[in-house]
């Protein structure tokens, strides 16, 4: 009752929507990179929200299920074949044991979620599956999926075969613009250089990853190098001493003690963790107040967008 | 009191503007009165140093409110909050066996090593933060005597319960991992345990002593040497 890892790809995790209540000893959040594409996965299949999906970074996973049910994959296009006939992404498909299901690398956008019928039944610890490599955390003893895993799943039939209309699934860029609330330590840079942060286009790194996107720029100064360290919120977005900006992301560390400039929006960072290194990003600043206008606004337009359902 | 915006679900309130054990109580009495005061539009909080970040939930509430509640909160959490806190007593076994640079630590500070034994177990520390790692608790403040600045070249593997000294803090690592704090010896309790409840035996603000212990006691309370 499974669904069995005949190979992980770059890296694949099993993430639900994150682990939280626990920063104080220590414990970062995990869970989605991209929460619009994984919130999507989990509604398409019927399940309860932020049951337990597999994130795949940049593709290559090769899976084979023991029992019959459906999959749905969303987020980045990673090309989709069942048994060898290619199939369409952001819709619910019913599998057989024994099935091969392949993902090739991404086209566009990094992250995918590949979800079953139920979701995966795995123990939570701290309140959450999501795997946290780093902690030794989530999912299965804290790892990221290997071959010869089996994912625990049911058998499940009569499942509708949903999907998100094609116009309504997100168009992976390879330029992103961050809006920014201005907040920590904002005062400590000055006019001028906040004005260089937000005028100028920054690429993604290298160094990017589930902790945070490391960005190559116009650097910024700040007027103090750092600070007692204290808490980071998720988009929070670092300046070290070289003045390179870093978008903290899902697996941040919890405390750090270099200067913050603001924290980007979780609806934008969503993208960030789709682009690849070599991508473009733009800062635009929003108010607090902005901010929590365009987050209940993205939240009622996505409960109201309707799913439709292919005939078999 | 300051309060700064920090995210779209989070401000962050500083109680003080360096490291002492009464900005830590303050930190500790605060968190108690934010976790009353928002209830279940807490997501989450982390005490740190001299700062607070509170993480609400903003589908129900938003930082106007959560700023007011704060403010209503805190106005009659008294400036000299001296708060007791938990004591907790961490035996360590302190020697060279357990602690690396324990011998140069104490020739730099121009003490012998069972000096530097009794200034680190002879002063009591306040928790001021937990972070880095899943446990890492950061301990203040270390006996200026016996202060002694991170490693040039950091270790890539700490041992798990190595007892540490960097500048004027101290701990004891939750787990292997790369570190660069001065290792003086070596504690056996578990400073993270997923399966146990509570997984951690300090919370941000209680008060912590270490107990000198011999080997053979720290072996019979399941240290290792290795």
């Amino acid at each position: 009752m499974s669904l069995e890892v005949i190979a992980p790809g770059v890296l694949s995790l099993l993430q639900d929507r994150g682990r939280f209540g626990a920063h104080r000893i220590g414990l970062t959040n995990g869970g989605p990179l991209d929460p619009e594409a994984f919130n999507y996965c989990n509604r398409l299949l019927g399940n309860d929200p932020g049951s337990t999906l597999v994130e795949i970074s940049f593709g290559g996973g090769h899976f084979r299920p023991t029992v019959d049910t459906f999959i749905c994959v969303t987020g980045a296009s990673m090309p989709l074949t069942i048994n060898g006939a290619e199939m369409p992404l952001w819709a619910v498909l019913p599998v057989k044991a024994g099935d091969d299901i392949r993902l090739d690398f991404a086209e566009r956008g990094c992250r995918a979620y590949l979800g079953t019928a139920g979701g995966f039944s795995v123990a939570p610890s701290f309140g959450s599956t999501a795997t946290v490599v780093r902690e030794n955390i989530g999912g299965l003893g804290g790892d990221k999926l290997k071959a010869g895993d089996s994912l625990p799943c049911a058998a499940v039939s009569g499942r509708r075969c949903y999907y998100l209309p094609p116009e309504h699934q997100p168009r992976y860029q390879d330029m992103v613009t961050l809006r920014v609330i201005p907040g920590y330590q904002q005062a400590h840079f000055s006019r001028l250089e906040q004005r260089r942060f937000f005028s100028h286009g920054y690429t993604v790194s290298e160094r990017c990853d589930r902790m945070g996107y490391r960005l190559e720029g116009p650097a910024i100064a700040c007027d103090i190098e750092g600070i007692l360290s204290e808490g980071i919120c998720l988009g929070a977005i670092q300046i070290p001493a070289d003045g390179q900006p870093i978008v903290l992301l899902n697996d941040r560390q919890t405390i750090g003690g270099y200067p913050k400039i603001g924290s980007a929006l979780s609806l934008d960072t969503a993208r960030l963790a789709q682009l690849r290194p070599g991508g473009t990003v733009h800062f635009a600043p929003i108010s607090p107040h902005g901010a929590h206008n365009a987050l209940h606004l993205a939240h009622s337009m996505s409960g109201r967008r309707t799913l439709l359902e292919r005939q078999p | 009191m300051e309060l700064h915006s920090a995210g779209e679900n989070a401000l962050i309130l500083y109680l003080g503007r360096e490291t002492s054990p009464e900005v830590a109580a303050r930190v500790h009495a605060a968190s108690a009165a934010i976790e009353a005061a928002l209830g279940d539009d807490l997501v989450d909080l982390v005490p740190s140093y001299a700062s607070i970040l509170v993480i609400y939930d903003a589908l129900r509430t938003d930082h106007l409110d959560v700023g007011h509640r704060l403010r209503a909160a805190l106005s009659d959490l008294a400036e000299n909050a001296s708060l007791e806190g938990r004591s907790v007593i961490l035996p360590v076994y302190y020697s060279p066996e357990t602690g690396a640079d324990l011998e140069a630590l104490a020739a730099r500070a121009g003490l012998s090593v069972d000096d530097v034994i009794s200034i680190h177990s002879g002063t009591e520390y306040r928790v001021y933060a937990i972070g880095f790692a899943p446990g890492f608790a950061y301990l203040g403040q270390v006996d200026e005597r016996i202060a002694a600045p991170r490693l040039a070249t950091p270790r890539l593997k700490v041992p798990r319960g190595a007892v540490a000294i960097a500048d004027r803090q101290t701990a004891v690592y939750p787990a292997v991992s790369p570190g660069g704090w001065n290792l003086i010896g070596r504690c056996p309790t578990r400073m993270f345990d997923p399966l146990a409840t509570p997984p951690m035996p300090v919370a941000v603000g209680d008060r912590v002593r270490f107990e000198p212990v011999s080997r053979e006691r720290f072996l019979a309370l399941g240290g290792e040497v290795t």
